[in-house]
C-alpha cells in the first residue's frame, strides 16, 4: 500500500476528487494548509502599508490505495490539478507499513 | 408643551447613535489580530455598560448641570432636578447625550488594540468620561460653555469627540508603548468583512449621530441627514483614487476608512452647511486622513488602528474647514464662514477651540494613563500579548479552530 499526499492549489480540489472518484478511490482526506515554495508569497496592502505574506494558502490531500493503482493515482492527481502557472504544487508517494480499518478491525489490501 | 415629531426624531437619534458602538466594534474588531478579536469586541461593548451608568450618575450633571462657564454642578446627580423647557423633554436630550459619552472613549481603543489589561482599561475609560469628556462636552455644548460662548460651532462633535478621543489616543499611546513585535512581523487585518459591517453600522447611525443634533425634526436635520451622507461619499472616492493612485489597488479596507473619514470631518459641520461643501469637506478629508497615516510612524507611536489619522486628523479638518464653509443661509443659528462673506472670526474661534481641546486633553489624558500605568499596569504580560487578549484576559476564543 500507498499513501500518497498531494499539496494542490485549493480551487483544484474538486476537481482532483471527481477525477479520483471516477478511477475509482473510494476516499480521502482533506486538510487546509499554507506555505510556500517556489511560488513564494505575495503582498497585501492595508491603509497603503506593503506586508509581504509568505504562506499561501493550500490544500493537502491524503489518499491510500494499493500499490498496483499507485501510479495511475498520481497521473490522475496531476493532470487534474495543473494549470501550468506557478504554484501548482507536488505530489509524493509513500510506503504504508500497516492498515486497519477501525471499524472492522480488518487489515491491510482489504482496509483500503 | 413638547413637539411631539421633534421629540421622536430624537429619541430615535438615541438608538442609532449607540448602534454606533458596536458597529465601532466591528469596525475595529475586523482589523485586529484573530487573537484578540473578542478582547477588541469586549472593550467597545463595554463602554456601553460603564459609561452609560456614570454618565447618569455624574457625567450628565458634569456637562449640563449649572452656569458655570468651564464645569457643571451636582444638581442633577443620577439624572435628579431635570427641568424642560424646550420643544424636546430634558430625558431626551440625556439620552441622546448619554449615547455620544458612550462612543467617545470607545474610539481610543483602536489606537491601544491587543494589550491593554482589562481592569486598567476599565478605571482608564471610567476617569476620562468624568474628568476629560464631561467638561469638554460642557466647554462646546452647553450655553455656558466658554468655547460655546465664544462663538465657536461644534454642531455634533468635531471637537468635544473627534479631536478629544484623537488626541487622547495619541496621549495613551505615547504612554503604553507599541505592540509586541511592531515594525517586525507583519499585522494584518484578520477579518476585513467585519470592518465593512462595521463602517455600514457606523454610516447608519451616524445620520442620527448628526441630523440628531439638531435636536428637532427640522429642515437642519434633513440637510444635515443629506451633508452627512455626501461628505462619506466624497471621504470615500479620494480615499480609493489616491490609494489606486499610490499602490494601484482599490481596497475595501481603504474604501471603509475613506467613508469614515468623511462622517468623521462632517461631523461639526453638518446642520451649518449647504451646497456642494458637504462634498468638498468630505473629499479634503478622504485626502487628507489618508496623507495623515504616516504621521504616526514620525510621532514614532504604534497608533495600531490609525485614530489619529482618522479621528483627531478628520476632526481637525472638519472644525477648521467649518470656519470657510458655514452659511446662515442653511442655519440662522451659526455664523458665516470665510466662503459665506463672514470675515475670519469664525475660522479663528474655530481654531481656538481646536487647540483648546487638543491641549486640554492631550495633557489630562497623559497624566491618567501614566498615573495607572505608574500604579496597576497598563498593559498585559508580554506572554498575554502573544497568546492573544481572547483567551489571556477574558478565557474564550473566537474561532474554535
Amino acid at each position: 500500500m500507498k499513501l500518497i499526499t498531494a499539496v494542490i492549489k485549493p480551487f483544484k480540489l474538486d476537481d482532483v476528487k471527481d477525477a479520483l472518484k471516477g478511477i475509482g478511490v473510494a476516499g480521502m482526506t482533506v486538510t487546509e494548509v499554507r506555505g510556500f515554495g517556489r511560488q513564494g508569497g505575495h503582498t497585501e496592502t492595508y491603509r497603503g502599508a506593503e506586508y509581504q505574506i509568505d504562506f499561501v494558502p493550500k490544500v493537502s490531500l491524503s489518499v491510500v490505495v494499493d500499490d498496483a493503482i499507485a501510479d495511475q493515482v498520481v497521473d490522475t492527481i496531476v493532470s487534474a490539478a495543473a494549470t501550468g502557472k506557478i504554484g501548482d504544487g507536488k505530489v509524493w508517494v509513500s510506503p504504508v507499513d500497516r492498515l486497519v480499518r477501525i471499524r472492522t478491525g480488518e487489515e491491510g489490501a482489504q482496509a483500503v | 408643551m413638547f413637539n411631539s415629531g421633534d421629540t421622536a426624531w430624537v429619541l430615535i437619534s438615541a438608538a442609532l447613535v449607540l448602534f454606533m458602538t458596536p458597529g465601532l466594534a466591528f469596525f475595529y474588531g475586523g482589523m485586529v489580530r484573530a487573537r484578540h478579536v473578542l478582547g477588541m469586541l469586549m472593550q467597545n461593548i463595554f463602554a456601553m455598560g460603564i459609561i452609560s451608568v456614570l454618565w447618569s450618575a455624574i457625567g450628565y450633571s458634569l456637562a449640563f448641570g449649572g452656569n458655570n462657564s468651564i464645569i457643571g454642578d451636582a444638581s442633577h446627580l443620577f439624572l435628579s432636578g431635570l427641568t424642560d423647557d424646550g420643544s424636546i423633554p430634558t430625558m431626551a436630550f440625556v439620552a441622546f447625550q448619554m449615547m455620544f459619552a458612550v462612543i467617545t472613549p470607545a474610539l481610543i481603543t483602536g489606537a491601544t488594540a491587543d494589550r491593554l489589561r482589562f481592569g486598567s482599561y476599565a478605571l482608564f475609560i471610567a476617569i476620562w468620561s468624568v474628568v476629560v469628556y464631561a467638561p469638554v462636552a460642557r466647554w462646546v455644548w452647553n450655553a455656558d460653555g466658554w468655547i460655546y460662548t465664544m462663538g465657536s460651532l461644534d454642531f455634533a462633535g468635531g471637537a468635544a469627540i473627534h479631536i478629544n478621543a484623537g488626541v487622547a489616543a495619541l496621549a495613551v499611546v505615547m504612554v503604553i508603548g507599541p505592540r509586541k513585535g511592531h515594525g517586525v512581523e507583519p499585522m494584518p487585518p484578520h477579518n476585513l468583512p467585519f470592518t465593512v459591517l462595521g463602517t455600514g453600522i457606523l454610516w447608519f447611525g451616524w445620520i442620527g449621530f448628526n441630523a440628531g443634533s439638531a435636536l428637532a425634526a427640522n429642515g437642519i436635520a434633513a440637510q444635515a441627514v443629506v451633508n452627512t451622507h455626501l461628505a462619506a461619499a466624497a471621504g470615500m472616492l479620494t480615499w480609493l483614487l489616491i490609494e489606486r493612485v499610490k499602490t494601484g489597488h482599490a481596497t475595501t479596507l481603504g474604501a471603509a476608512s475613506g467613508a469614515v473619514a468623511g462622517l468623521v470631518a462632517v461631523t461639526p459641520c453638518a446642520g451649518f452647511i449647504g451646497d456642494a461643501s458637504p462634498l468638498i469637506i468630505g473629499a479634503i478629508a478622504g485626502a487628507l486622513c489618508y496623507l495623515s497615516l504616516g504621521l504616526k510612524g514620525r510621532l514614532k507611536v504604534d497608533d495600531s488602528l490609525d485614530v489619529i489619522a482618522v479621528h483627531l486628523v478628520g476632526g481637525l479638518v472638519g472644525t477648521v474647514l467649518l470656519g470657510f464653509f458655514a452659511d446662515t443661509s442653511v442655519n440662522a443659528d451659526g455664523f458665516d464662514g470665510m466662503f459665506f462673506g463672514g470675515g475670519g472670526e469664525l475660522l479663528k474661534d474655530q481654531i481656538v477651540a481646536a487647540v483648546a481641546v487638543m491641549a486640554f486633553s492631550f495633557t489630562v489624558t497623559w497624566l491618567i494613563a501614566q498615573a495607572i500605568q505608574r500604579t496597576i499596569g497598563l498593559r498585559v504580560s508580554e506572554g498575554d500579548e502573544l497568546t492573544g487578549l481572547d483567551q489571556s484576559v477574558h478565557a474564550e476564543s473566537a474561532y474554535q479552530a
